[in-house]
């Protein structure tokens, strides 16, 4: 061994996408540095172009046949095992919120725990909403009528700016539990907690392209997904309060009647029972008529 | 040289091997222009012209044959600028409800012929399904080459096949079908089996030369077509005759399409890059050409939801 002992050469990660299960870079090249809550550098994240965005629709657009067809037990079970292996990687996230959020360890622990806790209510809402939000419709003949939901397909989510983790898995559990899936933006100053639970969903049975992370600028490709006619619904809770970017949006996706979730005025408060909305507003009704007695 | 197995065989045999690993980077290089704006809008023009819209399956009907005449006609409904296709390829007994739906649009019916895909069955078969197909009316015949044959070196058989295929092409009228020989690369094994397949099919009398059935897998590559190119234009500049290619299979996307309509301008030149000299074998290509085309046109991104299945 020779007497002095080089220092360790440092392995740095390179922060990237995560499109149809893999973890690509952005097309484009580009990124763009990421601080943490006081300023300082953290990490340079990938900065998704357009094209990034189509490819992400792509692979989203793939995998909602065989996510959608899932039985609900099975989607449960999926978003169950998810909770399961972020609990298992909690210093990891304890530390990203911290950073990122700028939080205590008290308030980094909450938020996590709720974080886990959310994924695990809306895990037990799989095989429910049917229940809720079904119906059976009494008709003037002789027919069962049955009202069930369906998912909408496609949904392209700007997640929340200021909460990373606790924001991100209360909008994006949500809309795949009932069979959805996504094109997520993470938030644009604090995208490294979304990409922390990308390599959470690679690595627990949630199939590649049900969640497509994107990081970088939203201006640079939520307009693109808005007017992509291959989506067909939008989210912009990531837009609180800015009513004009919102309305740019909503209007874009008028073109092929995306269902839009309209930005809030405020980013709502992630620590409150969330309710069944967000599930709700990723549903459609279908409805059967079958004839009785036969 | 064609007269005997023995001076074919040492003609095929003298004609210079392809360097594997020089012809698949010089694919891939040519896979990384960058084609944009309007040269991308006059491409995937083009390439939407040189689709041949093909269904060969089992379970085709007169309906989706009719489905898909109306589609090689006018792809985009919502666009009349939008090209027609170049032809629609099908099964010979579809030719006379293809021909029917098509009338005078000037779209072309391709027939695969001469027991397709396997191209396993006695010559007067094979002739006689090739005389059936030119009767209902087929433009073109797509054959098969007999690959067990070619294997084995028995380059005289092939050529004959050929010769009696492409005699069986012709109409009462002294016109003639044109005839696509089909090499099933991805059974050939090797680049330099595609080049001598090439040189037989050409010197045997074949319009065209076609990569693959689309049966088999791996189909159409880009390598695959580079050697074919070489060799159409090696051909011309020996013998003056001008001759067709066709890749068939495997190629999905537009931006697929760009770079082998890249490949036929850089190889063989723009005499080449015209319907009538080059053509894709494809069905779900032409749906991606149109959504790329939408996008060129209105700006955003199209969906599948917005073209018809096929």
């Amino acid at each position: 061994m020779s007497p002095t002992t080089p220092a360790r050469a440092s392995v740095r990660k390179t922060w990237k996408l995560y499109i149809g299960g893999a973890f690509p870079r952005s097309e484009s090249g580009y990124s763009y540095v990421v601080n943490d809550a006081k300023g300082q550098f953290v990490a340079n994240a990938a900065m998704a172009s357009r094209k990034d965005a189509r490819d992400a629709v792509q692979a989203a657009r793939k995998a909602f046949g065989g996510w959608s067809s899932k039985t609900a037990y099975n989607r449960a079970q999926i978003l169950y095992r998810v909770a399961e292996v972020m609990e298992d990687r909690r210093p990891q996230f304890l530390d990203a919120v911290r950073q990122s959020e700028g939080l205590g360890s008290r308030q980094a622990t909450q938020v996590v725990d709720d974080a886990v806790d959310r994924l695990v209510w809306y895990a037990g809402w799989a095989d429910k909403i049917t229940q809720v939000v079904g119906s059976a419709n009494p008709v003037a003949g002789p027919y069962f009528n049955l009202s069930s939901p369906e998912p909408t397909g496609v949904v392209a989510v700007v997640a929340p700016q200021r909460s990373s983790l606790l924001g991100l898995v209360s909008v994006v559990a949500p809309a795949i539990v009932t069979g959805n899936t996504t094109v997520v933006l993470a938030s644009e100053e604090r995208p490294l907690p979304a990409i922390t639970f990308a390599e959470v969903l690679a690595t627990s049975d949630v199939p590649g392209g049900v969640v497509n992370v994107l990081t970088g600028p939203p201006a640079a490709t939520a307009p693109w997904l808005a007017e992509h006619m291959d989506v067909n619904a939008l989210d912009l809770t990531g837009l609180a309060g800015d009513d004009e970017a919102a309305a740019a949006l909503e209007a874009s996706a008028a073109e092929n009647l995306k269902r839009v979730l309209r930005a809030p005025a405020a980013e709502p408060d992630w620590e409150a029972d969330p309710g069944i909305d967000r599930m709700t507003a990723f549903l459609e009704t279908k409805t059967v008529w079958h004839p009785i007695g036969l | 040289m064609t007269a005997s197995d023995a001076s074919l065989r040492r003609f095929l045999h003298g004609l210079p091997g392809v360097d594997q690993v020089g012809c698949e980077a010089r694919a891939a290089g040519l896979g990384t222009r960058s084609i944009k704006t309007t040269a991308k809008a006059q491409a995937l023009d083009l390439a939407i012209r040189m689709v041949d819209l093909t269904t060969l399956e089992g379970m085709d009907t007169p309906g989706k044959v009719r489905a898909l005449a109306s589609k090689a006609m006018r792809p985009d409904p919502a666009d009349p600028t939008c090209p027609a296709a170049a032809a629609v390829c099908v099964y010979p007994d579809m030719v006379a409800t293809a021909k029917d739906a098509l009338g005078d649009s000037g779209v072309h019916v391709a027939a695969v012929a001469t027991a397709f895909p396997s191209g396993r069955a006695a010559l007067d078969i094979k002739l006689a399904d090739t005389r059936d197909a030119v009767e209902a009316g087929a433009d073109e015949i797509d054959m098969v080459i007999d690959r067990g044959a070619f294997l084995t070196g028995r380059y005289l058989q092939v050529f004959e096949e050929i010769v009696a295929v492409r005699e069986a092409c012709a109409r009462p009228d002294g016109t003639a079908a044109h005839l696509k020989v089909i090499f099933e690369t991805g059974e050939l094994q090797t680049y330099d089996n595609v080049r001598r397949a090439s040189w037989l099919a050409m010197m045997a009398g074949g319009d065209f030369i076609k990569t693959s059935t689309g049966k088999v897998q791996p189909a159409a590559t880009l390598p695959v077509t580079l050697v074919m190119l070489e060799a159409v234009r090696d051909f011309r500049a020996q013998t003056g005759r001008m001759v067709g290619v066709k890749p068939a299979g495997g190629i999905r996307t537009a931006k697929d399409a760009i770079k082998y309509l890249v490949m036929v301008n850089e190889v063989v030149g723009q005499d080449w890059l015209d319907p009538d000299w080059f053509r894709f074998g494809a069905s779900t290509l032409l749906n991606d050409l149109l959504m790329q085309r939408t996008k060129m046109t209105t700006g955003r991104y199209s969906g599948p939801d917005y073209f018809t299945l096929d």
